[in-house]
Formats: C-alpha cells, sequence, structure tokens
C-alpha cells in the first residue's frame, strides 16, 4: 500500500516535466520521422510514402567510390570538428573546473569566476563574427603583432574562416558547457580522499589519475553530451566563423528548409539524430551515469 | 532583399488605441450612446507587413499614418523567411511585400491574393520595365530568369497560372526594383575592373566572395563563367541539369583553389567583408556599397559589360485579408505609389515602380544625380539626412537608362530547383 502510494507521487512529482516533453519533443520528433518519409513539390509537402528525402541524400554515395560523397564528407567534416571541440574543451574545462573546485577557496569567488565563463554568451552571433574580424583577419591585431615581431612576412590566412577559427569559436563558447557538470563533480568528492591519497605517498599525477578523474566521470560525460549535441547539429557558428565554406550536418538542414523542401530537412534531421545518438550511447557505455550519480 | 531582421512591434500606440477602442466599447455597451456601432468605427486601421526590408522603414511607416491613418506593424525577415512564412501560416500578415521570382512558389499555394489593376489608381504609370520589358525610351531589357512581366498577371482572380496578356489581377503590385552587379574596392585593386569574369581571376586568390543563397548565388555564378566563355546558357535563369553541373563544377574549382575568402549571406556580413578588405571582390547589393562608403572606405558598384542581375518586388495581400482590411490595403498600396516612399527609395540606390511620381517628390539634383546618372550639384543625402555623396559626384552605372537598359537577368527560383540546391550543398562541402 504505501509503495503503491510512493509509486503514485513519484509519477505525479514527475508528470508535469513528463507532459511536456511529451507535448513538446517526443510529439514534434514523431512528426519530423513521419514528415521525413514524404514526398514534396516547390512548395508544399506531399503526405504520400517516399523515400525520396533518404535517397536523394546518400545520391552517388556507391557510384562514386571510393571518394566519399557529399553526405559522408559533410559528417565527416562534421565529426571531425566535433572531436576536436570535444578534446579541447574537455582539457580546458577540466583543468578551469579543477582550479575552481580546489584551489579557489570561497565560494563567492567559485561562483564569480564560474560566472565569467558566460561572458561569451552576451553577446548575439553576428556582433561576435564582426568582433573576430579585427582580431583574426588580414589586417587584425595577431596578423600585425606576428608581422611587427618579424615572425611573419605576409599575413596568414588561416585564422579567419578556415576550421581553426571554427573550433576556436566553439572553444570560446562551449568550454562553459563542460566547467559547470565537471565542476559540480569535483566539489562534491570528499577532500579526505584526496588528502589520504598524498598521505599514501601518491604523487600530484597519480591521484589525478586515480581518484579526482574516476570521480568526476560523470560531470566529464553530461559535459561531453552537452558539448557534442552543440557541435554535431551547429550550423550558425560553422557558418558565420568558417565563412560558410565549410560544410555541416545543421548547414544541409538549414539550406532543406529554405528552400520549403520540408521532407528532404526532416530525413536529413532524422539522420543527424542517429547519428548523434549513436555517439551519445557509445559514451555513456564507457560511463553509466546513472549509476554515478 | 536586405537580411537585416527588425521587428517594428511598436505596440504601444496600438495598445493605446486598442485601449480607447474598448472604452468606447463599454460606453455603448452601457447604454450610454445606444444604436451606433461605435466600437467599429473607433477600430484602428492596422495592416501587418511581412516583408523583406527593403521597402521598409520607420519613416515610411510614420509618413504613410500621418498621411492616411494607417498603422503599419512590419514583420522583417530574410527573403527565404518570407517564403516560408507565407506557406506555413498565411494567417500570420495581411500585406505582403516580396519578389517576382518568389511567386512560382507561392502562387500555386493558394495562400496570396493579388490585387486588381483597376483599384490601383497609379497602375497605368508603372513603369513599362514591369509590364513590358523595355525601358520607358522603348529599349529592350534582359528576360532571363523570373523576369517580372512573365509573372505579372493572372489569369483569374483565384487562378494559380501565370497569364501571357494583360488581366486585371496583378500578382503583385509592383514598387521597387533595382540592377545589381559586383562590388569592388577600387583603392586595394587599383586598375579598372569591367567584367563579371574577374571574379574567378586568379589574382584575387583569396579575395573574392559570393553570396551563400543558392537561387542568387548561382545567378552570379552563371554571370561569372558566361563572361569567362566557359558556357553560353540559354536561359541563367532556368538552366538544365547539365548546365547546373557544369556551373558547379567551376565554382568548386576555384573554391577548391582557395579563390573565395568566404561567402556571406546576411548584409551585415558583406558589409563587413568588404569594409575590413577581408574581400576585394564580391556579389553585393546596392545599399551595402552605400554603407562601406559611408564608413569611409572606398567601394564601387561596379558597371560590367555583361550587365546586371536584376530583381524585383511588389505588393499582393494575404488570403485571409477580407472587408476593411483589403481596403486598406488598397489604400496603403495606392498611397506607396502616391511618390513619398517612391522618392524616400530612390534616394537609398533603389528604382521606384511609379516614376513620375517620385520624381514630383525629389529635388531636381537628387533626380539628376540618381535617375540621370549627372554630376551632384550639391551634397547628396541619405533620407535620414547624413551626407552619402558630395558635390561633383556621379553614381555609379550612370543614369536609370544605362543601369536598367543594362540587366541581363532577373533572380529566379528554375524548374530544376531541388537539383540546384542539392548541388549547392555539394559545392559547400567540397
Amino acid at each position: 500500500m504505501i509503495e503503491d502510494r510512493k509509486s503514485l507521487i513519484a509519477w505525479l512529482q514527475a508528470g508535469p516535466m513528463m507532459l511536456v516533453f511529451v507535448a513538446f519533443f517526443l510529439l514534434p520528433l514523431v512528426f519530423v520521422v513521419i514528415v521525413s518519409a514524404w514526398d514534396y513539390n516547390e512548395y508544399e509537402m506531399l503526405p504520400a510514402l517516399s523515400f525520396r528525402g533518404y535517397s536523394d541524400t546518400f545520391e552517388g554515395c556507391i557510384a562514386q567510390l571510393p571518394e566519399l560523397c557529399t553526405i559522408l564528407k559533410t559528417y565527416a567534416k562534421t565529426v571531425k570538428l566535433c572531436f576536436l571541440t570535444w578534446v579541447i574543451t574537455l582539457v580546458v574545462g577540466f583543468t578551469i573546473a579543477y582550479f575552481l573546485a580546489f584551489h579557489v577557496r570561497s565560494k563567492t569567488w567559485q561562483i564569480v569566476l564560474s560566472l565569467l565563463c558566460t561572458i561569451p554568451f552576451w553577446t548575439s552571433n553576428v556582433i561576435r563574427m564582426i568582433a573576430w574580424v579585427p582580431l583574426l583577419g588580414r589586417n587584425g591585431l595577431v596578423n600585425q603583432g606576428l608581422i611587427d615581431l618579424g615572425l611573419i612576412k605576409v599575413p596568414v590566412e588561416w585564422l579567419l574562416f578556415s576550421e581553426f577559427s571554427v573550433v576556436l569559436a566553439f572553444v570560446h563558447l562551449f568550454t562553459f558547457f563542460m566547467v559547470v557538470p565537471i565542476f559540480n563533480s569535483m566539489i562534491r568528492i570528499d577532500p579526505k580522499l584526496v588528502e589520504a591519497a598524498y598521505d599514501a605517498g601518491a604523487t600530484g599525477f597519480q591521484t589525478l589519475v586515480n581518484i579526482i578523474i574516476p570521480l568526476a566521470k560523470p560531470g566529464i560525460v553530461i559535459g561531453s553530451i552537452f558539448v557534442i549535441t552543440i557541435v554535431m547539429g551547429d550550423f550558425v557558428t560553422i557558418g558565420v566563423m568558417g565563412g560558410q565554406q565549410i560544410a555541416s550536418a545543421g548547414k544541409i538542414i538549414e539550406t532543406r528548409l529554405n528552400a520549403l523542401q520540408f521532407p528532404a530537412a526532416a530525413a536529413n534531421a532524422v539522420i543527424l539524430l542517429g547519428i548523434t545518438i549513436v555517439i551519445i550511447s557509445a559514451l555513456t557505455r564507457l560511463v553509466d551515469i546513472r549509476k554515478e550519480l | 532583399m536586405t537580411d537585416s531582421v527588425k521587428l517594428n512591434a511598436k505596440v504601444s500606440r496600438r495598445s493605446l488605441l486598442k485601449g480607447a477602442a474598448g472604452l468606447a466599447g463599454l460606453a455603448a455597451g452601457s447604454g450610454a450612446i445606444t444604436g451606433f456601432p461605435y466600437v467599429n468605427s473607433a477600430e484602428p486601421k492596422v495592416l501587418r507587413y511581412l516583408g523583406t526590408g527593403v521597402n521598409e522603414g520607420d519613416l515610411i511607416g510614420q509618413q504613410c499614418f500621418k498621411d492616411t491613418g494607417i498603422k503599419i506593424e512590419y514583420i522583417s525577415a530574410t527573403t527565404d523567411d518570407v517564403t516560408k512564412r507565407v506557406i506555413t501560416q498565411p494567417n500570420s500578415f495581411d500585406v505582403l511585400d516580396t519578389e517576382y521570382f518568389s511567386l512560382k512558389k507561392l502562387v500555386p499555394s493558394g495562400n496570396i491574393l493579388g490585387l486588381e489593376a483597376k483599384k490601383i489608381k497609379e497602375f497605368n504609370n508603372i513603369t513599362p520595365v514591369f509590364t513590358k520589358g523595355q525601358l520607358p525610351n522603348g529599349k529592350k531589357i534582359g528576360d532571363q530568369g523570373t523576369a517580372p512581366w512573365k509573372v505579372l498577371y493572372l489569369e483569374g482572380a483565384n487562378s494559380k497560372t501565370f497569364s501571357k496578356t494583360a488581366t486585371d489581377h496583378v500578382t503583385l503590385i509592383p514598387t521597387v526594383y533595382n540592377a545589381d552587379t559586383l562590388g569592388i574596392r577600387p583603392d586595394l585593386i587599383k586598375r579598372p575592373i569591367t567584367s563579371w569574369a574577374e571574379l574567378l581571376n586568379p589574382e584575387f586568390k583569396g579575395k573574392a566572395s559570393i553570396l551563400n543563397i543558392p537561387s542568387i548565388g548561382i545567378m552570379d555564378a552563371a554571370m561569372v563563367i558566361e563572361a569567362t566563355g566557359q558556357h553560353k546558357y540559354a536561359d541563367k535563369g532556368n538552366m538544365t541539369k547539365e548546365e547546373i553541373d557544369l556551373t558547379m563544377k567551376v565554382m568548386t574549382e576555384a573554391k577548391k583553389a582557395g579563390q573565395f575568402r568566404a561567402f556571406w549571406k546576411d548584409f551585415n556580413e558583406s558589409v563587413n567583408l568588404m569594409a575590413s578588405g577581408e574581400t576585394v571582390i564580391q556579389s553585393m547589393w546596392s545599399p551595402a556599397v552605400t554603407k562601406v562608403r559611408s564608413m569611409g572606405v572606398p567601394c564601387t558598384f561596379q558597371p560590367l559589360k555583361e550587365g546586371y542581375r536584376s530583381w524585383a518586388s511588389g505588393f499582393c495581400v494575404s488570403k485571409a485579408a477580407t472587408g476593411p482590411k483589403l481596403e486598406w490595403a488598397y489604400e496603403f498600396v495606392n498611397w506607396f505609389l502616391s511618390g513619398w516612399a517612391g522618392g524616400y527609395l530612390n534616394r537609398q540606390g533603389y528604382y521606384s515602380a511609379v516614376l513620375s511620381t517620385a520624381k514630383a517628390n525629389m529635388t531636381a539634383d537628387e533626380w539628376g544625380y540618381w535617375m540621370e546618372g549627372k554630376a551632384a550639384m550639391g551634397d547628396i543625402k541619405a533620407p535620414d539626412g547624413s551626407v552619402l555623396e558630395k558635390a561633383g559626384a556621379k553614381r555609379d552605372g550612370g543614369s536609370y537608362d544605362d543601369r536598367m537598359g543594362g540587366v541581363a537577368c532577373w533572380n529566379a527560383v528554375m524548374d530544376e530547383n531541388d537539383y540546384m540546391v542539392r548541388k549547392w550543398n555539394e559545392f559547400i562541402a567540397a
């Protein structure tokens, strides 16, 4: 009886969120999947079963072998950018979180410093793009500085509108999403454990690898999920920082939407969703978040 | 055409008027005033105006309210988003301001309603560029692509087919148009540029740009390829699959060789690329060139021997606009063509559909500079009063007849649009 009641209360507590989730996430997602199998013309969707959205997307993938077709090339590029961003944000984010958790003692300062990480979000994308040009551009500060120092003779072009600038912008934006969950995991680590490790003669590095990293794992995985899902679906930052010359999975969806080819856009969205789920489930296979929390 | 997205909600006055209407209604309901539908007469005249920003401006809205009492609520979006909104949310606007090339998508959807020519006072004074495809002096202009006169009339009020002959049912009442070309930085190029082919000249490797809106970008690409002599298109605005393949192949090779610094999509991006010197030659829109110049950076909207790529836009209404809304829409469109707005647009470097009324709203010097290609006698000012050009300056490309007479093709939606979009994605991914 009491068990029943408990579970009823649990359901009631979870209910509102579940309703929101079903109405605003699951249902739209079901629609996207349905629409992805429809046909379309210049201006409307035709509710007839057709896998044109999918077959068009993979057009030439077998015929062009060994060369990669557009969609595979695009995904290779997207995954590469995603991987680079993930590695860098992980290293940088972990370091910042470590500093905040173990070196900054006052709670106020911990809050103030983590809020500083949100500064990149205070401006809009267009303004950020405009701000990068005077810094990284052909006549920008960095190039001028390098020339004045005599390190280079002609301005370096790969600083802007390149994969470098895309990854830089991602790291600049999304390190925050790594810092917060990792920091959250780290402050829960009992300081006694760290002290015990030192007392037992462990070096700083050994403590890091054997104590802190394993205990911060849930934070690392949650941060990774944030960063990977955002970067996989991004088209604005890649577009703006890549000079619109770098393809991304999100960009393909946007172009299709703008051409009113909703079923094709939906098909691409389903593909993107599938690939992202594979990556995330591989990650959670490594660490069982539920158990760790 | 411009992507500057701003939402001019300006609810304050509207809600004030609404409040007043509500009070009147309350008074009527309380029995203080009997027998007359006061609520109706006090209803403010409001039109929701969906458009791309070209014809919009706080000043136009204010002047319109002053002259007609119609309050315009602007909903600004990019060209693509305007089309998307018409298709998916036809009830969210009253008046639509869009480009002729979108009509191939909009008319079959049945979501828009053309206006009747006989209710437009100045309809017979509209420039023959729209109605006959020729200049006022009789010179024929280029008709490749979705030229406005091909899609100007419908066969009937609710017809979904374009009429080849003039009817009373007009798809879009013409308002504004222009001839686009490449923008260049004369101070950095230091030699004359006369052909579209220069966009792919290795001399400008890493310093060129093109716009990443497939339906417009491919037209610019076609101008370039035709100029280099690699292919002569039957109709640049309606390519065959083979022609699309060829166009994208040439562009892809140039991209792989590092010809392009960046592609742009947004008005401000194009200004920024040019002003910072990241690019020295790129496809551009007229007001963007003006903006770069107003920043003190030399920039020329370079006339080229192969001609211009042109675009045009006009007004229609949502099929949901009926009764008084429809009457106000006619009142608004008639006001728009009556001259004040035309002069305003001409002064920004666009062209107004009714030239005679616009002329009456401009000074002789302004008309000479913008329309006749004459050297300015005094300073030329923007609508907001800031100085655009010093006395003695001449407009890039010269007179209206020179510029519009040089039009080679129009923005278009191709029959093979679906294929083209896929190939464009391939080009970006290459």
